[in-house]
């Protein structure tokens, strides 16, 4: 009964925090109420026993993701007044398609199929069950080949990232130390032969 | 033991040799990456013979269903290899005209190929949709890589935007697959779907189908999701743009016949009439927009689009001959689009892109073989017999009519006719019109000559058509 409240607790406020997402003005608080939402998703993923994914949740997107979002919406410091512009002008068109597609799939969703006919009540497995374990095991043996691919596409996005931002050339403003140690005296001063001048006066 | 791990071998292959690429790159000292690019052919040459001796004749499958190896995957991946092959001998051509070579470049083109591969073998929605993520992010960033030209970097944006967009809607409709059948390999959807399903799940399915359709027609650029096409075409350099009009079309298809006819044959009479629709505004916004163009990327943007709508007949038909049809097509269309943009580059040089109609005055005068090498390009492109691009358009046409849409069949040749025009005009400006200025073309010896086998390769396939014909058919049977 208790594992209920906690669900419907953790439930309505992940939905709250979603909304807020999208609505509040201020970017920061948009990225922080995200963080928000993947905290209570995480908690709703441990009531349901995937308490690796509820920790890697935490870890990698509020921990490094968002962190690294928080970071970006406040460098780059958005004046969103502007993209706001055409709000207004825009509104009715995108209501009306909002609300034709919240018909056409609510008639879908609320209909038949959602009706708890079709759902499995989740059983708790034994206690001794590693969800780790159990992940590692799949990704190695039946999912393989798609883990592998993954890898692919992390390496090509990390060969993007350092092509797109490194820049060579004059631009760049970093010093060599190799460069730096191994200069000569010749190379900084340059010796030269002047003929003596009478003092004046 | 992994099982039946030879079948993936030439994928192995290829990423390891792309990581060796990458590492070489930093070896290779010349300005103009000569022994990165080398090396990027080299691969694809070891690929390409790895695929013919490892590949079975038979359909057979691999890592727990999550990889198919079958005649169509074969063929598919050879033509993409051999695509690509070309494709990058042109884009080192314009690269090193314009002194922008580099050797990241062509690591990316090597894994955007291995991401085809992948998406042409893919049994399963999860291989599919990471097959088209690496593809995908190598061409986003290929784009991107020209960061001193700011049409490139929009055109990357957008890009990547709206592929981001397609991406999801492609997740969503397979989440919803997975959440009806509960299974991610297409043989278990379709099995699932053979076996009967009640109306309940029947509309879950259907529900699913229409955000795949959307997915696979935003990555098209099918009508109404073609936004992107001419906008990418003609923002990006047209080394890249030639890439991206030709070997990932026939990954596109291949995506295509995997979901629909592999995955969801059975539930052909819902996803026919989400093609017609698709395949009829390609036809009709392609063609009649393109008329008005100026800038022939632009333009063979549009055309694109108009191909894609005549591509989907084939697929409409819902047949395995139709399926040869569409895949005939889609091969023809990129050997086409490789020379037109081929030309472009091969009008170009430092600092000049020869992207409007006007670079091509009075060519005839300037050079009369490749202004005859256009004249066969244009008008395969048209559909003029006996010209490949006919055949194309005759067997997917033959297969619309063969199912009884005579009246689609209708609409397209009208549509063929309306687009025809604008073909014939880029010949009539370089057989009728005078130059503007009569320079002498600079082209390299190897450009001139893979341009001329480019040409050629279309008149020659014009009047043996059934042997490609064949293959395809085969390779679908």
């Amino acid at each position: 009964m208790i594992t209920q409240y906690i669900f419907y607790f953790f439930a309505a406020l992940l939905i709250i925090a979603a909304g807020m997402v999208v609505t509040v003005r201020n970017p920061v608080h948009a990225a922080l109420f995200l963080v928000l939402a993947f905290f209570s998703t995480s908690a709703v993923w441990l009531m349901l026993e995937a308490e690796f994914l509820a920790i890697v949740l935490i870890l990698v997107y509020v921990g490094a993701v968002m962190v690294l979002f928080l970071f970006v919406v406040m460098m780059l410091d958005i004046n969103l007044v502007p993209m706001r512009e055409g709000f207004a002008r825009f509104l009715p068109v995108g209501i009306i398609i909002a609300l034709l597609m919240a018909i056409a799939m609510g008639s879908v969703f609320t209909a038949i199929y959602f009706n708890g006919a079709h759902l499995d009540v989740v059983t708790p497995t034994a206690t001794d069950v590693n969800n780790s374990r159990e992940l590692g095991k799949l990704l190695f043996t039946e999912y393989l080949y798609p883990f592998e691919i993954a890898g692919a596409i992390l390496l090509v996005a990390i060969v993007a990232a350092i092509s797109l931002t490194l820049r060579t050339g004059r631009s760049k403003k970093t010093q060599d130390p190799s460069a730096q140690v191994s200069v000569k005296r010749a190379d900084r001063v340059r010796m030269v032969k002047m003929k003596s001048e009478k003092k004046s006066g | 033991m992994l099982p039946q791990i030879q079948l993936v071998i030439p994928e192995l292959v290829l990423l390891c040799l792309a990581s060796i690429a990458l590492v070489l790159d930093t070896y290779s000292t010349s300005k103009n990456k000569v022994l990165t690019f080398r090396f990027v052919q080299i691969s694809l040459l070891i690929v390409i013979a790895l695929i013919f001796v490892v590949s079975p004749d038979t359909q057979e499958y691999a890592f727990n269903n999550h990889f198919i190896s079958d005649p169509m995957s074969v063929v598919l991946k050879l033509v993409i290899c051999i695509i690509s092959l070309v494709v990058f001998f042109y884009s080192y051509e314009y690269l090193k005209e314009h002194e922008n070579v580099k050797g990241e470049y062509f690591v990316l083109g090597l894994f955007a190929v291995l991401g085809m591969m992948i998406m042409s073998s893919a049994a399963s929605l999860l291989t599919i949709y990471l097959g088209l993520e690496l593809l995908s992010l190598s061409l986003y960033s290929m784009i991107a890589m020209h960061k001193d030209s700011l049409t490139a970097s929009e055109a990357a944006m957008k890009y990547f935007v709206l592929g981001a967009l397609a991406s999801g809607m492609l997740l969503y409709g397979i989440s919803m697959l997975y959440g009806v059948t509960g299974v991610l390999d297409l043989q278990g959807i379709s099995s699932f779907a053979n076996a009967g399903v009640d109306a309940d799940m029947n509309i879950m399915l259907v529900f699913g189908l229409v955000f795949i359709v959307v997915g696979i027609a935003f990555k098209l650029g099918a009508v109404p999701f073609h936004m992107w096409v001419p906008d990418i075409y003609e923002g990006s350099p047209t080394a890249v743009t030639l890439f991206i009009s030709t070997a990932p079309k026939i990954a596109a298809f291949a995506m295509t016949i995997r979901l629909l006819s592999d995955g969801l044959q059975d539930l052909l009479s819902d996803w026919q009439g989400m093609l017609i629709i698709l395949s009829l505004l390609s036809m009709a916004v392609g063609n009649i927009i393109a008329i008005s163009q100026t800038n022939i990327k632009r333009m063979l943007a549009y055309s694109t689009i108009a191909h894609v709508g005549f591509f989907l007949l084939g697929i409409i038909s819902g047949t395995a001959s139709g399926y040869a049809g569409s895949m005939f097509y889609i091969i023809v269309y990129a050997i086409m689009s490789m020379g037109s943009f081929g030309m472009i580059i091969f009008l170009g040089k430092k600092g000049y892109e020869a992207d409007q109609l006007d670079d091509f005055k009075g060519l005839a005068k300037r050079s009369p073989w490749y202004a005859f090498i256009m004249l066969i390009l244009m008008f395969s492109m048209a559909g003029i017999p006996p010209l490949i691009g006919f055949w194309a358009k005759w067997f997917v046409i033959k297969e619309v009519v063969a199912m009884g849409y005579v009246w689609l069949a209708a609409v397209a040749v009208v549509f063929s006719v309306i687009g025809a025009f604008y073909y014939l005009r880029i010949i009539k400006l370089m057989y009728f019109d005078e130059p503007d200025e009569m320079l002498a073309i600079k082209a390299s010896r190897e450009l001139r000559l893979v341009l001329s086998v480019n040409g050629m390769v279309i008149l020659i396939l014009g009047f043996i058509p059934g042997a490609l014909m064949a293959l395809c058919l085969s390779a679908l049977s």
